[in-house]
């Protein structure tokens, strides 16, 4: 657990880099943690994003990749070049939500 | 008279009529029970059919054999659960059944129509499952007379029912094709979309390590759009492509279409309830267990087994308006078999990944946690008397429904 210096993120991140307190979460923040990731937001990345923060807020847990693809309306192969390598993990860090479980 | 009404008689459904009929007063409540199916499978026998090591009569026993005679049993389809009006309406007779509660068992089922590809003119030919009856029939004749090639084991999506089953399938294959004397002939492949043999830490390095040990190959981080089944290929959304002559399939698991047709499943028709209490997140008088709730712990007997052992001394107490007052912590253990007559036995929680040391099991164990050993096999293969005999009918396991630190290397 350490505070990330290298971008100038003051909050506080766990050994994989998701938040440890996702209060912590803003706008500014997320476009940090996306860099770290080599990822530019686009606006389409924002509506992943917004809905994966939404459907957390209301379900209380991180939405699959089939889910934000039947429910947030983004189709997974498009997942896949907005958050390349693992988007499920990638976009869970970027919206500040917890890791996913993976259900097993 | 208060009605009780259970659809799905699986392991889950099947256990909570037992257990309730004997802590219920039977003139107070009347219990009945719904299922589309006359047959009880054993299940995790399914996995031993392919090889040869269980045929069709190992696992199949009537239903009625395992319900009391003093619940109501009702082979039907179910049509539409009604939570507003406290009803179900089933297929037979067009009937409507009034609950006061209901318990929601039924299950997880492979959904192979969801990836384009799989069930195709190929399907049963070079493509496979083993989670069915029907398919693991078709893949026992198909391993008898195939001449060897590359094998591919091949996880579509999570959650799926029994996590370490392709495991066990691909640990069984390859000594399977040792002692047939064409183990050099097959290419083992495991394709799978977690990043490594298993999810939790631990359990994965060692998992990984076994397949390593047995030459087999791991394909990670593998999420499959499609099947192109003429060139015999797995296609993921990333574009890479895994080349197969047969294919053994783990489709996309789903819940009973019923559940989301009577809104009340998420986009995979589980249902969503309290994960320490089973309760339904929309309504005070719905519970649902077993694979066809959505814990976020693994889809599997032993699951539903602990799950049920909670559910059933907490439902007398809720329905006499008292707090509930066990608290599922995600108990499930798993004997996994890895082939050559040893297995190997994880026991974990919620919060506990499976550990290393000795799972203490009275009168039986200890068995050898996180580490081959032959005596976790014969557990394994005991097993399926314990689950006929003592399990389904609901009687008492030596082995606690919390999970235990005891034995267990933390």
């Amino acid at each position: 657990m350490s505070a990330n210096e290298l971008t100038q993120i003051s909050v506080e991140l766990d050994a994989d880099g998701f938040l440890v307190n996702p209060d912590d979460w803003n706008r500014d923040i997320a476009i940090q943690l996306a860099a770290e990731l080599g990822i530019e937001l686009t606006d389409r990345h924002w509506q992943v994003i917004d809905f994966c923060r939404k459907d957390f807020k209301e379900t209380g847990s991180v939405p699959t990749l089939r889910r934000i693809t039947k429910v947030g309306g983004v189709p997974t192969k498009e997942l896949y070049k907005l958050f390349p390598k693992g988007p499920a993990k990638k976009v869970a860090k970027v919206a500040g939500l917890s890791k996913p479980t993976g259900c097993i | 008279m208060k009605k009780l009404l259970i659809l799905g008689a699986g392991t889950a459904g099947t256990m909570v009529a037992n257990k309730l009929y004997h802590t219920l007063d039977p003139d107070e409540w009347k219990i009945t029970i719904v299922d589309q199916e006359e047959t009880h499978y054993y299940q995790p026998g399914f996995l031993f059919i392919p090889f040869g090591i269980y045929g069709k009569t190992d696992v199949i026993k009537p239903k009625r054999n395992f319900i009391p005679a003093g619940v109501e049993m009702i082979v039907s389809t179910i049509e539409m659960i009604e939570p507003e009006a406290n009803r179900v309406r089933i297929a037979r007779d067009n009937r409507y059944l009034d609950y006061d509660y209901l318990v929601i068992a039924t299950g997880t089922a492979p959904h192979p129509e969801e990836t384009p590809g799989l069930e195709g003119d190929e399907w049963r030919k070079s493509i496979h499952d083993f989670y069915t009856i029907d398919g693991t029939m078709a893949l026992a004749k198909h391993l008898r007379n195939w001449q060897g090639g590359r094998l591919a084991v091949n996880i579509v999506d999570l959650p799926y029912k029994c996590p370490v089953a392709p495991l066990e399938f691909i640990f069984l294959a390859d000594w399977y094709f040792h002692e047939k004397g064409m183990r050099d002939k097959v290419e083992l492949s495991l394709v799978t979309p977690l990043p490594g043999a298993f999810t939790k830490p631990r359990a994965a390095k060692l998992l990984g390590n076994t397949l390593e040990d047995k030459n087999i190959n791991i394909v990670p981080d593998f999420y499959i759009e499609r099947v192109d089944p003429a060139a015999k290929k797995l296609i993921s959304y990333e574009e890479e492509t895994v080349e197969y002559d047969l294919l053994v399939t783990i489709p996309v698991n789903m819940g009973a279409p019923v559940i989301g047709k009577s809104g009340l499943g998420d986009d995979l028709n589980f249902v969503p309830v309290d994960k320490h209490t089973f309760l339904s997140k929309q309504f005070d008088n719905i519970f649902a267990l077993g694979d066809a709730a959505n814990l976020p712990t693994s889809k599997a007997g032993s699951v539903a087994h602990f799950a049920v052992d909670i559910f059933t001394q907490n439902f007398p107490r809720y329905v006499e308006g008292l707090e509930m007052l066990e608290e599922f912590d995600g108990h499930a253990n798993c004997y996994i078999e890895s082939g050559f007559g040893k297995g190997i036995l994880i026991d974990f929680n919620y919060d506990v990944e499976p550990l290393p040391g000795k799972f203490p099991l009275p009168g039986i164990g200890p068995f050898s946690l996180l580490q081959e050993s032959e005596m976790n096999h014969w557990g394994k293969m005991m097993f399926r008397w314990m689950y006929w005999n003592i399990l389904l009918k609901g009687k008492e396991m030596p082995i606690t429904a919390k999970m235990s630190m005891a034995g267990k290397w933390a």
